[in-house]
């Protein structure tokens, strides 16, 4: 049987050629590449709500984890973050001026904004890297119980937070760090406190002016404050000090915390990362004169895509870790 | 040129119409600087009315950090990601897919977490030790 049937609409809407969508291929599949990434994104962040949520009334306060800016003392929460946010946003502006001068084929306007947008996400990315250290380094010191729950120090006539050093007491048990290179070989501590366990409790006990300060939030949003009394008792729960945060202990509180901020912010930090590897090669494809001969700036455009996309998540990254 | 941009944007302030692209790209820069500093002066200063006060529960202020972010989202999409000048078909798909299936991630997965959280809050189970 005849099932071919040739009619004379095939020959222009359905014959091929047509782009009903005006876009080309490879910025259809930027675009693929673009939705099937920000699933991903939001994949980790509602994980990140998820394991928030469930410890809702124990989680730590961002406000007091991140308050450090380079080159300044003191307590500045949100500054920082604040100006990384505008770097990436104006980066992404002179990202679209570049896309807009490339539309105009004006190579040497091109060639400066797209400068500017890799000096942009060089800047976020070192901001990024000083952010992680400041982290992993920690402020004050804290005490971890045998439940794995933190506890800070608190001075009780300022009500500010006060570190290790100022009240633990030095005793005279000093312990070398097992090196790979002495005893077994290839075996060999992780990182050690700059106070033992023995030292915080007996500094404690010898300063009246020192309360514990627990996880959980209270009705004012802030952290609870033991007594002198509950805070002798709840000494006896620690086991080991905590300095600074990593993957498996947190002096800031739940250690959950600092696994999903090393990995949501590193993924989001290694896209730009490549971002700047990928702007960095469409840089030198302008120099190269490579568009003006194909024609047209759209590797450009493509670029852009991506870049503005990393910008998008870092909104979202802003506001799930710094703000709310 | 195929390069036809939509230069009339924030409709929902009466709208403006710019002269070129590259001046519509400034004043979004200008808008989303100043989302952001909204947000970090709320952050900072967090006023007692935002913080008491819960809507679904979560705090006001909360809400409002949301809101303001997926405002910026939209800029960012529209503007810098130029949606605005694509075809809608091309916008739709791109657009109402993740926001269709991040809804339902976050609906089932902030629910069952708050179920999580009454399990350890009112079940017999040790965690604060």
């Amino acid at each position: 049987m005849d099932t071919a049937v040739t009619t004379e609409s095939e020959g222009t809407t359905w014959g091929g050629g047509n782009q009903p969508l005006n876009a080309s291929y490879g910025k259809m599949m930027m675009w693929f590449f673009i939705v099937s990434d920000a699933l991903t994104f939001s994949g980790f962040l509602v994980s990140y709500g998820f394991s928030r949520f469930k410890f809702i009334e124990t989680w730590p306060i961002a406000d007091e984890v991140f308050t450090h800016v380079p080159f300044f003392h003191g307590n500045y929460p949100m500054i920082y973050v604040a100006f990384m946010t505008f770097i990436l946003i104006m980066s992404s502006v002179t990202m679209v001026l570049a896309v807009d001068a490339g539309h105009k084929m004006k190579k040497n306007k091109v060639i400066w904004y797209m400068f500017a947008t890799i000096i942009g996400g060089a800047i976020f990315v070192g901001s990024q890297a000083w952010e992680w250290a400041t982290f992993i380094k920690g402020d004050f010191g804290a005490l971890e119980t045998k439940g794995g729950r933190v506890l800070q120090f608190v001075k009780a006539d300022t009500g500010e937070r006060a570190a290790l050093a100022d009240f633990a007491t030095a005793l005279p048990e000093d312990r070398i760090k097992h090196e790979s290179k002495n005893g077994i070989w290839y075996q060999e501590e992780g990182y050690q406190t700059s106070f033992s366990l023995n030292e915080v409790i007996t500094g404690f006990k010898a300063n009246p002016g020192i309360l514990i300060r627990t996880e959980t939030i209270n009705e004012d949003g802030e952290k609870t404050l033991l007594t002198r009394e509950q805070s002798l008792d709840r000494l006896s729960d620690a086991v080991r000090v905590v300095e600074g945060a990593n993957l498996i202990r947190n002096e800031y509180g739940s250690r959950l915390f600092a696994d999903f901020f090393f990995f949501i912010t590193g993924f989001h930090g290694f896209h730009v990362f490549s971002g700047v590897v990928i702007n960095i090669i469409i840089f030198f494809n302008i120099i190269l004169g490579t568009y003006e001969r194909r024609g047209h700036y759209e590797m450009v455009e493509k670029v852009g895509l991506y870049w503005h996309f990393v910008d998008l998540v870092w909104v979202f990254v802003f506001t799930f870790f710094y703000l709310v | 040129m195929a390069h036809a941009h939509k230069l009339r944007i924030f409709r929902w302030a009466g709208g403006k119409t710019f002269k070129s692209n590259t001046v519509k790209i400034w004043w979004v820069l200008g808008f989303l600087s100043l989302v952001t500093a909204v947000e970090v002066i709320l952050g900072i200063f967090k006023p007692e009315v935002l913080t008491k006060n819960y809507f679904v529960g979560m705090k006001l202020l909360n809400w409002i950090f949301i809101i303001l972010t997926l405002v910026k989202a939209y800029y960012i999409a529209w503007d810098f990601m130029h949606l605005r000048d694509e075809k809608s078909a091309l916008r739709r798909a791109i657009v109402w897919t993740p926001i269709f299936l991040v809804s339902y991630l976050v609906f089932i997965l902030l629910y069952e977490a708050d179920y999580i959280y009454n399990i350890f809050k009112n079940g017999f189970f040790a965690w604060d030790f």
